[in-house]
């Protein structure tokens, strides 16, 4: 093997890290970044949340999950998402509030392309649940249009895409059983704790 | 259907400013490496085949550094500071590197991916548009011209 060859396949010393950074913001400021994600470490685990230009559209315990995640977001929403923390600070900034008790109401902007016809509507019900209130499955089925569809209410609420933001914590059975949750009761229970919610 | 862009960004990013530094200098690498992705990012919804994302990216960033090159030669710098064709390339990428820099674009490009990146010689003719045999005579004719002279 001759010398100049090995020289060659050495690696050229690039700091990766910094000019991808820099190209992100690039990218960003040129509009070509339809969603933006970042990571919040909370009390409940790693959180992922993403953003399209238009709101917040996504929270997700990850739970190890975060390539599903992603992937599910890029073929749903667009391949053109990004580590893109500075364009979540807004909402870091209120979920730090919020599970320090210093914050009530989340009033970062919405993305609801993800959620469709009866299931926006049981969502955005759920939205308007008071902090450190709880109303039953049915209650929240009559306010989306539909008392009697109880259970697509249940559906609805676990595949909402904002949890903790879109609060369907909120949402028991009635008699005050915690009913389900997404990532599992344990949670369920901390963040109605955390909200004061009368329990059961 | 393609993967999430950061995927990509991550699987590629460190091969894509490698090229980029290798063929015009760290300086202007930079440059084309936030161009490359910005025009990459433009064209990524569009993009029909995504089986070789990391050629697809090589041949964005290679259009991005002749683009640099042209601007380079045109834009107008008082004599004194003219630089030498390898000054570009000259800013501590390594030795060798720095003799890549003074060769012809077409076979630094070659050169670096034959051997840096380790592309069979049909991508890297995708990558600098060129025929296969021209991207094996890229490489073999830069080859002998480093190998000229190569001091170790």
């Amino acid at each position: 093997m001759n010398r100049i060859e090995d020289a060659l396949r050495q690696e050229i010393e690039v700091d990766v890290r910094a000019a991808s950074e820099r190209a992100l913001q690039r990218a960003d400021a040129a509009g070509v970044v339809d969603v933006a994600y970042a990571h919040f470490d909370s009390p409940l685990g790693l959180l992922l949340i993403a953003a399209t230009h238009a709101g917040l559209v996504t929270l997700a315990y990850v739970e190890d999950d975060e390539e599903r995640i992603l992937a599910d977001l890029a073929h749903r929403l667009s391949p053109r998402i990004l580590l893109l923390p500075r364009r979540l600070d807004g909402v870091r900034r209120e979920l730090d509030e919020y599970f320090s008790g210093r914050r009530t109401r989340f009033d970062q902007p919405l993305d609801w392309s993800l959620a469709r016809g009866f299931t926006e509507k049981v969502l955005r019900a759920t939205a308007r649940i008071p902090y450190g209130r709880v109303v039953s499955y049915r209650e929240v089925a009559t306010r989306a249009g539909n008392e009697r569809a109880v259970r697509a209410a249940g559906r609805a609420l676990g595949s909402n895409r904002l949890p903790i933001v879109v609060p369907c914590h909120r949402v028991v059975r009635t008699g005050g059983a915690l009913g389900g949750y997404t990532g599992g009761l344990a949670k369920k229970e901390f963040l109605l704790d955390l909200e004061g919610a009368p329990s059961p | 259907m393609h993967p999430p862009f950061q995927q990509v960004l991550d699987d590629h990013a460190g091969d894509v400013l490698r090229f980029l530094t290798a063929i015009c200098g760290r300086l202007e690498a930079e440059d084309c490496f936030q161009e490359t992705m910005v025009a990459a990012l433009r064209a990524y919804p569009d993009l029909t085949d995504s089986s070789n994302l990391r050629a697809w990216l090589l041949t964005i960033a290679h259009r991005k550094a002749i683009d640099a090159a042209r601007r380079r030669a045109r834009a107008p710098v008082p004599v004194a500071a003219v630089p030498d064709r390898a000054a570009a390339t000259d800013d501590a990428v390594g030795e060798v590197w720095t003799l890549v820099g003074r060769l012809p674009p077409k076979q630094k490009g070659a050169v670096f991916l034959r051997f840096a990146g380790g592309l069979p010689y049909r991508e890297i003719g995708a990558v600098l548009d060129c025929s296969e045999p021209a991207a094996r005579r890229s490489v073999h004719e830069g080859l002998k011209a480093l190998r000229e002279e190569w001091k170790p």
